[in-house]
């Protein structure tokens, strides 16, 4: 069994490093909407959203409903000489699956699939958690992991994808766009507003901590100010 | 002596997490541990992060070759069967109307995974050299790296979605070819290798510097 060693939060909440240049800086009171940037390295550390976690709610219960809808109807099909033919997005991994080209397939599922569902599926269950009073510890290991699942979602790469091959195969055949195409294409945009209206900071500030001892108040080992 | 113009959370025994942006200092006697509220593992900088960048950045330009020079669709109709690469693909999709959409493969498959791991080395080597020079672009350019590099599983997705419709045998079908397995193998390892390289470490040399003349 191992023994989980906690680090002590500093005294100040204010007080910041950048994570793309470890500056030390202070965080300023933001107005809704306004954004602090980093004085060296110019990354954006925090953007105070307005209304974030209602905003985030509605829009991730859109975009759910509408992945279920993207997935369970044809994206694309063809008509040629009198024979058709039509995919849905999980049936284009399966077929390279079944093609010997099983990484791969294994890849596009990831990408198209898994990774969109976990992201929407766990930004539903974090703004649902953070509505409440004091959010539960489960809030902070999804949101924990909710970047990675950010990081392999690949819907809007996907779609220039599925416009290119559109084009390639209308060469051959007259295309036939399905429903899942347009509903894919306004899912590519609530995503987007669904990652832009989320405040994960504003979560966090609230959250309960995973060392209980260390959120109440008086932290031991304060910022001094002098370099150790 | 304190480097009063850039005050860093390392010089002060602080560790930044990376997940929720808490500060905190880890407990006497302790080099990493973790952080109290999101329960994240915390250190100075991300652990081994030249090794692990040089490791994905080395085996994605390995996988670059056979990429571009394997098929990656083969193609079957009465008359027999065509394999083309990347490059081929790129070069049958130009025409009067299809240009556009030729230079969106052009510039997603073949110069952005090239210009990616061009730019990583860049990186990873003025880092390692200690360089202070062109900080602010150096950071920008990692910035573009991070950002970009999503959009080369564009042809792995054209690749995808042709051969799953295609398939009208005896008239015509298309199978993806071993080349594909190499493609998406660049864009993983890529992507992988930007996530192992701590931009911090390009300024830690500046840092390091002002302390020495201060």
């Amino acid at each position: 069994m191992s023994i989980r060693v906690y680090n002590h939060p500093i005294a100040d909440p204010s007080l910041v490093a950048c994570i793309h240049c470890d500056l030390l800086q202070r965080l300023p009171e933001l107005a809704p909407g306004a954004s602090a940037r980093c004085p060296r390295c110019n990354k954006e550390l925090w953007r105070r959203r307005e209304d974030s976690l209602n905003r985030t709610l509605a829009l991730t219960m859109a975009a759910a409903l509408l992945f279920v809808v993207a997935n369970s109807v044809p994206m694309l099909g063809l008509t040629i000489v009198g024979r058709a033919a039509s995919t849905t997005v999980i049936g284009g991994a399966e077929h390279l699956w079944q093609n010997g080209q099983t990484t791969v397939g294994v890849l596009v599922l990831l990408t198209a699939v898994i990774a969109p569902a976990l992201q929407i599926g766990f930004m539903l269950a974090i703004s649902l958690g953070a509505l409440r009073e004091r959010p539960p510890r489960w809030v902070g290991i999804l949101l924990r992991h909710h970047p990675t699942t950010r990081t392999w979602s690949m819907i809007e790469v996907m779609m220039l994808g599925v416009l290119v091959a559109l084009v390639k195969i209308a060469d051959y055949a007259t295309v036939v766009p399905g429903i899942a195409l347009f509903v894919l294409w306004a899912l590519v945009f609530l995503i987007a507003g669904m990652q832009a209206s989320f405040d994960s900071r504003q979560v966090w500030e609230r959250i309960r901590w995973a060392e209980p001892d260390a959120s109440r108040g008086s932290a031991p080992h304060g910022f001094s100010g002098e370099p150790s | 002596m304190s480097p009063a113009s850039a005050p860093t959370a390392m010089q002060h025994g602080l560790q930044c997490c990376e997940t929720c942006g808490l500060l905190s200092r880890p407990a006497p006697g302790e080099d990493e541990g973790r952080c109290p509220r999101c329960d994240g593992e915390l250190a100075y900088r991300k652990s081994a992060s030249f090794q692990r960048t040089w490791a994905f950045l080395i085996a994605a330009a390995v996988c670059y070759i056979p990429a571009n020079v394997l098929p990656v669709l083969t193609t079957t109709t009465a008359a027999g069967a065509e394999s083309d690469t990347i490059l081929q693909g790129v070069v049958l999709l130009w025409s009067p109307t299809g240009w556009p959409l030729s230079l969106i493969v052009l510039i997603a498959s073949i110069m952005i995974p090239s210009a990616k791991i061009l730019a990583l080395a860049y990186l990873l080597i003025t880092a390692q050299r200690g360089s202070v020079r062109n900080n602010e672009q150096r950071i920008r350019l990692y910035r573009t790296v991070e950002f970009i590099g999503r959009w080369s599983m564009v042809d792995v997705f054209v690749d995808t979605f042709t051969a799953a419709l295609i398939q009208l045998q005896p008239l015509m079908s298309v199978e993806p070819g071993p080349g594909l397995f190499f493609f998406a193998a660049v864009v993983v390892l890529t992507m992988l290798a930007v996530e192992s390289f701590d931009p911090r470490l390009i300024w830690d040399a500046a840092t390091s510097k002002e302390v020495r003349y201060a």
